[in-house]
């Protein structure tokens, strides 16, 4: 499973699906008015006999003097839409309101891999720079020529290039840019600012995606009406592994407005509104032949401990056995770390166009060019002929990678000859989730305190970002309840671009962190997800919620790290050493459910 | 059973020719192309098709057409009055009150409904009054902080 997803998500950008008449990607860019446009190509630029045609824009700069820029990066609450425009914005001396981002369109934005794993700061932020640095270096040059001075006495605000010797001395950037279409390849070679030289990174600002957001104006890929469209409600199995041993879906296309959709496996209930479709699908009678599997959320254990892969050996330094004798204690103990669902409030949706030879899809996904991979595959079209569109993506914490709607739309908006969404329940959400277990780091333990409240603390170095978190917890000795009392969280990322926004992930994986250490857990048996809803699966409510404070090292010397991730991994471990000093007993399994801490306070 | 069904959608009469057995939340995703009301779980625990009718938050999801004929309905798209944002939406802007912003729509309908019945909560009581909706993003610190303050600024304690 694994291998196949690292896979995808590296599949390379085929050269056929980024060329693009020169002219119509100008015309795409709006540049035909004129304007800057760095370029951000795939190879290394140093082997090109000539500029490549499989390109793609990182920004522009238009001759009104709005910038863009294009990412195929998305926003699924995280924030890079307000991150992302903050560096760019200092980057190029203008203000952060003359930026606009366009995220997660394959038509438009340059090849990505995927929005996951803290990564877009760290990684996409610093190329975002490196371009904002050569736009800014190229009109500068054009400032330069128009006056007749020397580049060095030229300096940059609010979009102005001003002559530091004659301060009355200034042009826009875009009255340098207008008429005149400029077009720079990164080459790498002009230093970013230094971060004392930011104005805009590290200082609040409020989420650029908030009003949208607060009035409703915001769309997600369910959102998105097209004339004439339908919705479909696909028929699943009652357990992973069943086959289907017989159907009738005499009666149900009998049913006024309701189209029957049969593509071998795929077996879908169509209709132009969503709850007509849905209800004309459950009255649909099928059999089912259930797997034989008898694995479940308790015994998975012991199954994947006799028949999981044998172990890889991922690093070997250093001598085990030298180690043990000079320690001054040792453990051992075994961890158990059950199953839990991204559970992300927006189920999986995508709405599929397609027209002749060419499709598009608006999709809620973190990987659109995974996306658009798959159609092309899907449908057997070419790359170019598809593109995806990524509207606001409402949650995704990882789960939103694998696109599996986005074909399904696909195939079936071909097959019914009109526009097709697919929005699945959240049955189907927790059906296909990709359940993965909680991570726990390691921690310490304080000096034990008898009144059944508790200290813990936990560090990790996840991916670069320092993560110190502490927490006070009450253990009710009767009921197992654990209530969080308190959580102090420390990071250390490096260069802070956005503080409030920084804070807001950090409390996030926090909250999420305590779902993870005291509640979520997946139950299935043979197959079936015994949990589909949050009546039965309970994600963290106000009513758990800790006082949290967070605190932010001050160390812009190092380059920005990612966010987000990192505060989720200490919460097991913080809370179980917090459970430990408030009563003595020490949990090796998470969730750490009140069943678990009275069977542990027994022994 | 197929009906013309008649109420007040954010101060506007609407109209639909409808099977009244429909959930509001579809009718009005759909027929009305209000897509404020989010569809989180289907089953009434998530919240995030929290609309107002008659002033009181009920589930979109839950709740039948039928239902509200002849009431008013409030979605999120209907708070900003000529322009000038609710004390609410202004709230959760100032504080960050959001990530993915799926359920600040159901978040920000529950407490309207809320304020109006109890202008003055204490902290534990909106914990207790926004228990049921959920926010996967874990931005609850802050919704509670956006529901406080809303709360002095719609009893003109604060500027805003």
């Amino acid at each position: 499973m694994k291998n196949k997803e690292t896979a995808r998500q590296s599949f390379p950008p085929t050269a056929s699906s980024l060329k693009l008449s020169r002219r119509e990607f100008l015309k795409r860019m709006g540049l035909l008015g004129g304007g800057v446009v760095v370029y951000v190509s795939v190879g290394d630029p140093s082997s090109w006999a000539q500029p490549p045609t499989d390109f793609n824009a990182f920004l522009r700069i238009g001759a009104d003097g709005r910038v863009i820029c294009f990412s195929g990066k998305i926003e699924m609450g995280q924030g890079v839409v307000t991150s992302l425009a903050q560096m760019l914005a200092d980057e190029l001396g203008v203000p952060l309101t003359s930026v606009d981002m366009v995220l997660g369109d394959t038509l438009l934005c340059p090849y990505d891999r995927g929005t996951f794993g803290s990564l877009s700061t760290k990684y996409f932020g610093a190329t975002l720079r490196q371009a904002a640095a050569e736009a800014r270096a190229v009109l500068i040059q054009m400032a330069a020529a128009r006056f007749a001075v020397a580049p060095e006495r030229l300096s940059v605000r609010d979009g102005q290039i001003i002559d530091s010797q004659n301060t009355n001395r200034k042009v826009t950037y875009a009255q340098l840019t207008r008429g005149k279409r400029i077009e720079r390849h990164l080459t790498h070679r002009v230093s970013p600012l230094p971060a004392s030289r930011h104005t805009v990174s590290g200082r609040a600002t409020g989420r650029t995606d908030a009003r949208q957001k607060v009035t409703g104006e915001a769309r997600y890929a369910g959102d998105i009406r097209l004339p004439d469209m339908l919705y479909a409600k696909i028929l699943r199995p009652p357990a992973h592994g069943a086959t289907l041993k017989s159907i009738n879906l005499e009666d149900v296309g009998k049913v006024d407005g309701v189209k029957v959709i049969r593509d071998g496996d795929l077996i879908a209930v169509l209709h132009p509104y969503p709850d007509e479709a849905q209800k004309a699908l459950d009255q649909v009678q099928a059999e089912w032949d259930l797997p034989d599997a008898k694995v479940d959320n308790r015994t998975i254990f012991e199954h994947l401990l006799h028949s999981g892969p044998s172990e890889e050996i991922a690093a070997d330094s250093g001598d085990i056995a030298k180690g043990k004798k000079m320690a001054a204690q040792n453990f051992d103990s075994t961890y158990l770390n059950h199953y839990v669902a991204h559970a992300p409030m927006e189920p999986h949706t995508a709405l599929a166009h397609v027209e002749g030879q060419k499709a598009t899809v608006w999709a809620s996904t973190q990987t659109p060019f995974g996306a658009r991979e798959d159609v092309a595959r899907t449908l057997g079209l070419a790359s170019r002929d598809v593109r995806v569109i990524t509207p606001f993506v409402g949650g995704g914490f990882g789960g939103k990678t694998r696109n599996q709607q986005v074909i399904e739309a696909a195939r079936l908006a071909t097959l019914a000859g009109k526009p097709v969404q697919v929005a699945w329940t959240r049955q189907e959400e927790f059906f296909y989730d990709t359940f993965r277990p909680a991570a726990a780091k390691f921690g310490h333990r304080f000096a034990k305190t008898p009144t059944g409240k508790g200290l813990g603390l936990a560090c990790t170095d996840y991916k670069g970002t320092y993560v110190a978190t502490m927490a006070e917890v009450e253990v009710d000795k009767k009921t197992g309840h654990v209530q969080v009392a308190r959580v102090v969280c420390a990071h250390d990322l490096g260069e802070v671009i956005n503080p409030e926004g920084a804070r807001l992930q950090i409390e996030g994986g926090i909250t999420m962190g305590l779902g993870y250490a005291l509640r979520e857990e997946i139950r299935f048996k043979g197959g079936r997800i015994l949990d589909a809803n949050f009546d039965t699966y309970e994600l963290p409510r106000f009513s758990w919620l800790p006082q949290i404070e967070t605190i932010l090292v001050d160390n812009p010397a190092m380059a920005p790290q990612g966010c987000g991730e990192p505060a989720i991994t200490t919460m097991g471990a913080v809370i179980a050493n917090a459970v430990y000093d408030a009563v003595g007993v020490r949990l090796f399994e998470l969730p750490m459910t009140p069943q678990r801490i009275k069977a542990a306070l027994k022994l | 059973m197929k009906a013309s069904i008649q109420f007040k959608l954010n101060d506007k009469p609407v109209t639909v020719v409808a099977d009244d057995g429909r959930p509001l939340l579809w009718v009005l995703r759909t027929d009305l192309g209000v897509t404020g009301p989010k569809y989180g779980c289907g089953e009434g625990v998530c919240g995030a098709c929290t609309v107002l009718v008659d002033g009181q938050a009920v589930l979109a999801c839950q709740t039948g057409v039928k239902e509200v004929i002849g009431k008013e309905v409030v979605t999120i798209e209907g708070l900003e009055k000529n322009g000038t944002l609710h004390p609410l939406q202004k709230a959760f802007i100032k504080h960050d009150a959001l990530q993915c912003g799926f359920c600040a729509s159901g978040m920000i309908m529950k407490a309207h409904s809320l304020l109006s019945e109890n202008p003055t909560p204490s902290r534990q009581e909106i914990i207790e009054g926004m228990d049921e909706n959920l926010c996967r993003c874990g931005a609850h610190k802050r919704i509670i902080l956006a529901i406080d303050t809303a709360a002095q600024d719609m009893r003109g304690e604060r500027k805003s």
